[in-house]
């Protein structure tokens, strides 16, 4: 056959270029990736600091609560906090400032926002972490439940139901396991504590101390989990669903494979692309939902130090929390989208 | 397995789809037989069931559908087998070469990864290293580089895609190979060199193929016999020269009319077309459901509904205007 031998030179060709492409590809795609952090990040910063500039209200005025205030304590103030420098100079001192780490003093409590943050950070994340691990887990398997047994009673049931739950508010869904699982109802016994992150009296760091931080987190958790489930199980679900129709399914079929493995390997591999950025995407409002959670149920954490702040208004403390939620979003942004990129070999060319 | 059954026979096949309520005939009795060596091409436009009645074979079909008939491979009837059978069969002993290998294999496997799956589903317990040499064998002798076994779908050309099909589909050394419009998406030259791979593996294994497509000049020089399709049924079959070169049926004569003649140049410079389109299969007229645009038409054309009828040279053609019928 002359044909082929023609063919397979070219073929050798352009699979040693092909190989190349794929080795540099996903340290290149890294690199992209990593620079748009950087990016994003620069842009956060930036936005952050003149977002609390244009803001209307004196810091030094807002602070003495229309108590009297002579022009000498007004400018102690704010020499103090740096409020009596050039924009341009404090915007200077804030980029120097962050980078070493410090983000200021708090109004209210006079003590670094750092320490506050990094003393509230642990609840949030754990919140935070555990609700959206539990929301994708559960979500993309319900998802996929649903599309592969299209039209079932399942699917039917269980569409609903997450249809139901994305319409409400994590606020209200938390108020509601207060009222019903915390409070009690009629018969029921109060099977969960209504708020706070510790009982009062036990050792955080002994395995009772675990456990009861557990039972605390419980509810939250699961108000939070709910209430992304719902939106990860019905992006699952059309993803899929965008998937069943395509040829490679029926290769997989007629290959001889399973059912369950034409569906795990083939068509929920590809399913999790975009239900893989939209997740990502999603990152921000599970924050967001994370500060109204926290504030339901009284947990210390970075969203009820947000709110804290906002009280004030105590400005060093919201821009320190805005600073770290943005962050953390846009970092978890960036590992979604690196585990993309492992996903789809086609976007590393 | 019965040595002495035809690879292939297909008896009385009916597929209907079924939505809403509404039944859609996609095959309408359909009898063929595919021996071992022997290439059968099947002929038609789109939407004449040519796709539908390869997907029986492998009982691929969509579960809406409702199949009545055989299918036998290897005297085994293939719509009737358990799942466990079917499973085995698939693949290991009549496999598919689909048309559009873009998206027919999985975009995020690579080429040579998507080769060994077919592979280990059938051979359990096959070590790697004797994978590798599969592969490598495999993609050789469709004329491919083995480096391409670590490409990804999007990073080959039409060509080799198509190329990756085949090897795939002759991993698990098939006795039967379905080519379902192996060449439709691919330039004239690539084309040409994707057909001789196929009827040369036909030629070196003695295996049996069953190929389809749109252009009866491409089967023409290929097949063994050729049956031509028209909504849901075989209107024509015989010889694959002697179909192309001397059509019975209007419908045969049309589409060997559709495509310009290598070395003819007066059929290149005149194609002739057919006007019209094929009947809805959900709406089909009464009698012969070419008749709305046969060139020949009588009027008990649309009376009479013609069945396959035997002529001289191992031809069969279900059109009353043929042989005895009325002139």
């Amino acid at each position: 056959m002359t044909s082929s031998i023609a063919v397979e030179q070219a073929g050798s060709g352009s699979a040693a270029a092909g190989q190349s492409r794929l080795r540099g590809g996903y340290t290149g795609f890294v690199l992209g990736r990593l620079l748009t952090a950087v990016g994003m990040l620069g842009f956060v910063l930036v936005t952050n600091f003149f977002l609390f500039r244009v803001l209307p209200g004196d810091p030094a005025r807002t602070f003495g609560r229309g108590r009297f205030t002579t022009p000498e304590q007004l400018e102690e103030f704010n020499r103090t906090y740096g409020f009596g420098q050039p924009i341009g100079e404090q915007f200077l001192t804030y980029l120097g400032n962050i980078a070493s780490g410090d983000l200021g003093l708090s109004v209210s409590t006079r003590a670094p926002v750092s320490e506050l943050i990094l003393d509230r950070i642990w609840p949030t994340l754990l919140l935070v972490g555990t609700s959206t691990l539990l929301a994708t887990v559960l979500g993309v398997w319900l998802g996929v439940n649903q599309a592969w047994r299209r039209g079932s009673g399942f699917d039917r049931s269980s569409t609903m139901g997450a249809l139901t739950l994305y319409s409400m508010p994590e606020w209200w869904l938390g108020m509601v396991f207060i009222a019903t699982l915390a409070a009690g109802v009629g018969p029921l016994p109060r099977l969960f504590p209504t708020g706070g992150l510790h009982s009062p009296g036990v050792d955080p760091s002994s395995f009772a101390g675990v456990l009861d931080t557990a039972w605390h987190l419980t509810l939250p958790v699961i108000t939070l989990t709910l209430a992304y489930l719902a939106d990860y199980a019905l992006i699952m679900r059309s993803s899929l669903l965008d998937e069943i129709g395509e040829d490679y399914l029926t290769t997989a079929r007629a290959k001889g494979l399973r059912d369950v493995t034409v569906r795990n390997r083939h068509a929920v591999r590809n399913a999790l692309l975009p239900t893989t950025t939209l997740i990502a995407l999603n990152l921000g409002f599970v924050v967001a939902g994370a500060i109204t959670v926290e504030t339901v149920f009284s947990i210390e954490g970075l969203g009820l130090l947000a709110v804290e702040g906002l009280r004030g208004p105590d400005f060093w403390l919201l821009q320190g929390t805005f600073l770290v939620a943005s962050a953390a979003v846009i970092v978890a942004n960036l590992i979604a989208n690196l585990i993309y990129g492992l996903l789809d070999p086609r976007v590393r060319t | 397995m019965n040595t002495d059954a035809p690879l292939l026979r297909i008896e009385g096949l009916r597929l209907t789809y079924h939505s809403d309520g509404v039944g859609v005939p996609a095959v309408r009795g359909v009898d063929l037989v595919v021996r071992r060596g022997e290439i059968v091409g099947v002929a038609g436009e789109s939407g004449c069931g040519k796709s539908t009645l390869a997907s029986t074979i492998l009982r691929l079909q969509p579960a809406s559908a409702r199949v009545e008939g055989t299918v036998e491979f290897e005297g085994v009837d293939v719509l009737t087998m358990r799942w466990g059978e079917l499973r085995a069969m698939r693949w290991a002993g009549a496999s598919i070469v689909f048309q559009g290998a873009l998206h027919s294999l999985n975009p995020v496997q690579r080429a040579g990864a998507q080769i060994v799956e077919a592979i280990s589903v059938h051979e359990p317990g096959i070590d790697q290293a004797a994978l590798d040499v599969r592969v490598a064998g495999l993609l050789e002798e469709v004329g491919l580089s083995p480096a391409l076994a670590t490409a990804y779908p999007h990073q080959l050309s039409g060509g080799q895609r198509q190329r990756v099909m085949i090897a795939m589909a002759l991993a698990c050394r098939p006795s039967l190979i379905v080519a379902d419009e192996p060449t439709t998406a691919l330039d004239v030259m690539v084309q040409a060199q994707v057909l001789e791979v196929l009827t040369g593996l036909v030629r070196d294994r003695g295996v049996g193929m069953l190929i389809i497509s749109h252009d009866l000049s491409v089967l023409a020089n290929l097949c063994d016999r050729i049956a031509v399709m028209y909504a849901g049924r075989i209107v024509e079959v015989g010889p694959g020269d002697a179909i192309f070169a001397s059509p019975l049926h209007p419908y045969a004569a049309a589409l060997a009319g559709a495509f310009p003649r290598i070395g003819d140049q007066a059929s290149r410079f005149a194609p002739a077309g057919l006007a019209g389109d094929p009947p809805q299969p959900e709406a089909l007229p009464p009698g012969c459901t070419f008749a709305p645009r046969c060139p020949r038409v009588v009027s008990e054309c649309h009376q009479v509904d013609p069945q396959l009828e035997d002529h001289p040279g191992h031809r069969k053609a279900a059109c009353i205007r043929v042989g005895g019928g009325v002139r």
